[in-house]
Parts: C-alpha cells; structure tokens; sequence
C-alpha cells in the first residue's frame, strides 16, 4: 500500500501496523511522537493501530529551537 | 556591605515560579542555531538555566538520531519547554502544543503565533484563540506577546500560566526597546512576566531584569555569539546583577548634579 510519511509518499507491505513503520524506519517509539491523519497516536496503541492505504502519517521529535 | 544583606537578598531572590513549579534560575535558554551540539551544551551549562526551550519539527528519515535533541540534551537535568515557533494559525499552535505534549514529559507549551514572516512580531488575535484552546486543554501556557499591555492582560485572563513579551524582534540582538511598556505589563500581570527575544548581550539583559520582570529567555544572543559559552557565563551574571539592582532599589534620576564629597571643609 501506498501511505504518505512525513509528506513523502512511501510504498510499506501490507497489512502494517504503526509499530511496523517506526521498525521498518529505524525509529525508538520512544523517541518520537506519530500522528495519523492528523490525530495523535499514543504509543500504546502503535502496535494496534493498522495503516491503510492513503493514510498520511507524522513522525516528530524535539529539536533546537528557541 | 555586609555578609548579613548580602544573603537577605539572595533569599529575596529565592526564584519564582510558573504555575506552581518552583524554578532558581531566572535565564531560560534556547537550544536553535548553535555552530554545534558541543557548543551548545557547553553554554547551556555555563548559563546555569533549568528551563530549555525546543522546538517540535519532522524526523528526518534519512538522518535520524543525529538532530534530535535529546541525543545531545538531557531531559533529567533540564525542564524542556516546547514552543509553537514557526506556526502562523491558532490551529497549528494548538497542534504543535498537543504533539509537544504527546512526549511526555510536561504541560507547559510556550506559546507563539507568528502573524509576520519579516519581524516575525505575533498575531495576537490567533494567540489568544490558541492559548484560551490550551488553557481548556490542561497546558500551562506561557504566551510569547508584543510589549503590548493590553494583550498581555489578555492572556492572562485568558489564564496563562506566563506571558512573555518581547525586548525586540526574534534574533535581532536590538535589546530592549521600550523598558517603559515591559516595566507597565510587570506591574500590573499577576502571573510571571518573562522576556523572551531580543537581547543581544549581557547589558540587554541586565536592563531587562532591572524593569523587575521575572526572567529572560533568550537564544541567539548565545548561539550567535563568537564564543557562545563566554556569553552564557556573562548572561548570567547580568541576569543576577539585574534582580539583584531592581531588588537594591536604584536611586532616583535627577536633572541637576549633586555633589559625593563635602562642600564644607574646602580650603580658602
């Protein structure tokens, strides 16, 4: 299926769940805040949470700033 | 001066603090635009400040780790303060705040909403929609603001829990423009009062304490310095001298000169 990640489109097997895209991406959980279409996942809930195709997912983390 | 008043006013100066969270140090930090990680630890240490600030942006797939904060900072040993920096709608904000929120580790959000790209001076309309949004969410705002004063009693009966108006623009090192309009938002806000943006060096700050306000936040004025660790260590020595003067009390301006030393006894 076809999924956007960060605003880039990225082709993941199916079926996927969250979990599996941070795993596949090389990204800790722990490390990083997912939202789905644009609602927050909490991280319990990563390895629940199936993609579909056309979803838009989230990845973000603190960085330097003011 | 004895030793007895010099520890009366360091327990005048026993901190403050934000929506019942006690904090020391009245310098709060950045953590953007610094030539490297080691130098922004480095200097982070030097300015003794507990509150960080950090933005919340994408992953970058293709590098992660390496620019995440967290690599470099510890969230032990520092509060982080996330911000809304670059976000130009009350709906963005309020999507940033919850995804700060979402890593766990506090309520606070430092609110901004950019209304300008050039001055990057706040919306204020779209500030006070997104903080009144958070306040019912549960985050501890802190509004960053203009100097303008009706605003600032705004936010707060909008119930932030700080506003925080600025000296001058975002990165301009202008320092303080208007001591007048920030020491007139001190006096009558009942929540803390921090400067955020503008200061470019030590003498910005030592002014901007001297109005009374609760404390600074600054960024580039270290991250841009040529040594960023030097200017840490000078900020917060201005930052105590500051509150220590506004404490003392300064004497009053005159227009006419009054002379230090006896006029009687002079020779004939």
């Amino acid at each position: 299926m076809d999924i956007l990640v960060n605003g880039e489109s990225r082709r993941v097997p199916a079926p996927a769940t969250l979990m599996d895209l941070l795993g596949q991406l090389g990204l800790d959980p722990r490390t990083v805040v997912v939202e789905l279409n644009r609602e927050i996942v909490r991280r319990p809930r990563l390895g629940e949470t199936q993609l579909a195709d056309g979803d838009a997912v989230e990845l973000v983390h603190f960085v330097g700033g003011g | 001066m004895t030793n007895a008043v010099i520890t009366t006013e360091f327990a005048l100066d026993a901190g403050f603090a934000i929506a019942g969270r006690s904090f020391r140090s009245r310098l709060m930090v950045g953590t953007g635009k610094y030539r490297s990680n080691m130098d922004m630890v480095r200097a982070i240490e030097a300015s003794g400040a507990e509150i960080v600030t950090v933005a919340v942006r994408r992953v970058d797939l293709d590098r992660t780790r390496e620019e995440g904060v967290l690599y470099h900072l510890s969230p032990d040993q520092f509060f982080l303060l996330a911000n809304t920096a670059g976000c130009y709608t009350a709906d963005e904000a309020i999507r940033y705040a919850r995804l700060a929120r979402e890593a766990g580790f506090n309520e606070f959000v430092k609110l901004e909403v950019i209304g300008d790209r050039e001055t990057l001076l706040p919306d204020t309309d779209g500030l006070l929609t997104a903080a009144r949004e958070l306040v019912r969410e549960g985050f501890k705002v802190l509004a960053y603001t203009n100097d303008d004063l009706v605003t600032a009693l705004r936010l707060e009966d909008a119930g932030c829990a700080a506003v925080m108006p600025l000296a001058s623009p975002i990165g301009s090192g202008l320092g303080l423009l208007n001591p007048y309009s920030i020491r007139t938002i001190k006096a009558r806000l009942s929540v803390p009062v921090v400067v955020d943006a503008g200061v470019g060096t030590a003498s910005d700050a030592c002014l901007t304490m001297e109005q009374g306000v609760d404390g600074i936040l600054m960024n580039t004025a270290l991250a841009e310095a040529q040594d960023p660790v030097a200017m840490a260590w000078a900020m917060r020595r201005a930052v105590e001298a500051g509150r220590a003067a506004y404490l003392a009390g300064r004497m009053p301006r005159r227009e006419v000169a009054v002379p230090s030393s006896p006029e009687r006894g002079m020779l004939t």
